[in-house]
């Protein structure tokens, strides 16, 4: 494994420098806070950010993104005869993602390339790009990523860990797109890999040591799901739920989305959009039939599918990476750490 | 597939009223591309996207049968956006047809078996689909006894009813056609709901029958008792379910019940996989 040392005073030149052969994605922040967005030219990612209120999975999955395209006008050879809508699949690198979040990323790929079926959009995007982290030295009070299978230094998902040591990165080069990545950016002043070493686990266990929250989930893989989905809480834990949908929009790991088609004259497009299981609408049925009529059974569905259809089907855990967002973002606190406890820890009376 | 969005463009080829209320209609497409057709090969059971462009997309299951070459057809009930849009198209018009999506019936493992069909109103396309799959004359001698109990309001709604009269000659499968009533004189079928024509003239049950059951909820909910009466077991019943749908491939995340996604673990399944997950269809 190699390591890199970068001096503060040649970032900057070196993000630029790759600019040539890469397209750039990272934190900024807007009216709206820190977001994890396409970088104009003469923009620098913030490398200094705590959290985005945002995750980076809209690096990969757009929240709005056209899909297919086509003429509706006759006089058109190919008149509604659908093509894939061009994209931008050339190399990109996401700059500063945390650490959940590309675990989060590696949850999502789950869903969009399996056996049966791949999502083109998704992976094509996935394969165009790099991810350069930027590990967490000091964790927010919201963060329980140590207990979800990720942590403030984990490097699941990236090419490139960044560990900020207040006037240089150091930098853990893992794959060979990192590799890449960082020869784009002229980034070649190689550090002892076994002393930076030591240095990472060291600022790792200070990293994991500051983080006090967690979630339990070791009990949640021998109930049935018929159980938990008829346990008698789910009426307390919806009540003061409002359905807004904040809580998916914001999480890493929520892939849901809709498809609809739009038209500007004779050309017609379709897109896929951002969806949320909060929503009414997500399953309503022509008839006005709903499966899932109720707001208790929406929210039901957010937490069992995070918490036990993910983990029942996958075997790689929650779906969750403890990133503590919907926590910080629901307006009436509904706290997924409480709901997974009282899940983790229900006893179906006989 | 390249592509899983991606349609296959078609022709609609031939349109026809398939009740006399005109709330449904048959739509016959031919594939434009060579060697779509091939791509598509499916089984009965299976459904697809029926894809217009500038409108949207609709998952249909597919009422022809496998058997049946040069075309694909599918019986739509007109409710919505899409279903009134596609009421309203021509023969000729160019759209798109995504597919073939979903599990199919457990034709292997029915092999060898008597097979009893239950539908009910216009939930018998991929019913259609398989009787005609069976009825080949490649594939009759697969099957055991075959019995199909078929239900509409009145004569006039029932789906594919030159074809319903004529498997009614035949002497290879059993029709118990019913309507819920008719002032009709010379009705020569049955009277009644399709739970009680089950109760009444399906086989009952041994290790070597299973029934296919589709239908709107009511109905199901009524024939689930009809057939454990008979004897049938929760793994001798086999479902299709209709939730609604987006993608058709796993993906958009809508359609689930519990960890199966309707779309792509289904839509067919038995009772007993159906017992084991919530009920949110
Ligand atoms: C596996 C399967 C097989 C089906 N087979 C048939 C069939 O053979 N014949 C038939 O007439 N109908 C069938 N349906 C139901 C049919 O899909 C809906 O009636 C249709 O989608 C309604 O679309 P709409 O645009 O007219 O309605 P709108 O209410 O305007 O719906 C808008 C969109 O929501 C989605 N949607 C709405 N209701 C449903 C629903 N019940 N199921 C799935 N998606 C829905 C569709 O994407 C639709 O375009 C089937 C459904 C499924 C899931
Ligand atoms: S953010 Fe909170 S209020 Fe909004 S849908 Fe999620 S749980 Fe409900
Ligand atoms: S469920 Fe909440 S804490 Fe978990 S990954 Fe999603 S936003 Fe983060
Ligand atoms: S329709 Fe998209 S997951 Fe089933």
């Amino acid at each position: 494994m190699k390591f890199i040392t970068i001096d503060k005073k040649d970032w900057a030149k070196g993000i630029d420098k790759s600019r040539g052969t890469y397209q750039l994605f990272g934190p900024v922040t807007d009216i709206n806070g820190c977001q994890i967005k396409a970088l104009d030219a003469d923009v620098q990612p913030e490398m200094e950010y705590t959290d985005s209120v945002l995750s980076a999975k809209s690096v990969l999955f757009p929240q709005s993104e056209k899909i297919l395209v086509t003429s509706l006008n006759e006089a058109d050879d190919d008149h509604h005869i659908m093509k894939r809508a061009d994209g931008d699949y050339t190399p990109r690198a996401v700059i500063g993602i945390r650490p959940y979040d590309a675990r989060a990323i590696q949850l999502v790929k789950m869903n969009f390339d399996t056996e049966d079926y791949r999502d083109p959009y998704w992976c094509d995007a996935y394969e165009a790009t790099t991810f350069v982290g930027l590990a967490i030295n000091k964790p927010g009070p919201l963060d329980f990523s140590t207990s979800t299978g990720t942590g403030p230094f984990s490097e699941d998902g990236l090419d490139i860990l960044l560990a900020d040591m207040d006037d240089k990165f150091l930098a853990k080069v893992l794959t060979p797109k990192g590799e890449a990545y960082a020869a784009a950016c002229g980034f070649n002043t190689e550090a002892d890999a076994k002393e930076s070493q030591v240095l990472f686990d060291v600022m790792r266990k200070d990293a994991e040591k500051t983080i006090s929250s967690s979630v339990e989930t070791d009990k949640l893989k021998d109930k049935t799901i018929l159980d938990l989905y008829e346990a008698p809480f789910w009426d307390d834990v919806a009540f003061s739920c409002i359905n807004c949908g904040t809580c998916t929009y914001v999480c890493p790991t929520c892939w849901c989305f809709d498809i609809q088609d739009e038209n500007k004259l004779k050309a017609s497009s379709r897109f896929r959009n951002w969806d949320t299981c909060m929503s009414p609408l997500f399953t309503r049925h022509a008839t006005g039939h709903n499966p899932r009529g109720e707001k208790t059974m929406r929210v039901r569905q957010r937490f069992m599918h995070k918490l036990k259809y993910f983990l029942d089907k996958y075997d790689s855990g929650i779906m969750c990476v403890g990133c503590g967002r919907c926590v910080k973002s629901c307006p009436v606190n509904i706290d997924i750490r409480q709901v997974c406890e009282t899940m983790n820890n229900y006893e179906k009376k006989e | 597939m390249e592509n899983p969005y991606l349609p296959y463009p078609v022709r609609i080829d031939d349109i026809e009223i398939a009740t006399e209320d005109k709330s449904l209609k048959t739509f016959k497409f031919v594939f434009l591309n060579e060697g779509d057709e091939e791509k598509f090969a499916y089984q009965a059971g299976q459904f697809a996207e029926l894809s217009i462009p500038g409108v949207g997309e609709i998952p249909i299951g597919i009422a022809s049968s496998p058997v049946e070459k040069g075309f694909v057809k599918f019986t739509v009930f007109r409710t919505g956006v899409v279903t009134s849009y596609l009421h309203n198209m021509k023969v000729g018009d160019i759209m798109g047809l995504r597919g073939p999506l979903g599990n199919w019936y457990p034709w292997d493992k029915l092999e060898g078996k008597n097979v009893v069909i239950i539908g009910g109103g216009f939930a018998f396309t991929t019913l259609r689909s398989s009787i005609v799959y069976m009825l080949d004359p490649a594939n009759r001698s697969k099957f055991g006894n075959i019995d199909v109990v078929y239900g509409a309001r009145s004569p006039g709604m029932l789906l594919y009813r030159e074809e319903l009269y004529e498997w009614e000659k035949r002497s290879d499968i059993n029709m118990h056609i019913t309507v819920d009533g008719t002032d009709d004189p010379d009705w020569k079928y049955n009277k009644g709901f399709v739970p009680q024509i089950v109760e009444e003239k399906a086989p009952q049950a041994d290790a070597d029958t299973f029934a296919i059951v589709c239908g709107p909820p009511i109905m199901i909910k009524f024939t689930q008792p009809a057939l454990t009466k008979l004897g049938y077991g929760p793994d001798q019943i086999i479902m299709s379910l209709e939730n609604r749908m987006k993608c058709g491939i796993g993906m958009c995340g809508r359609c689930n019940i519990g960890k199966e996604l309707v779309c792509k673990d289904g839509p067919v399944f038995t009772l007993e996989e159906i017992n084991m997950t919530p009920k949110e269809y």
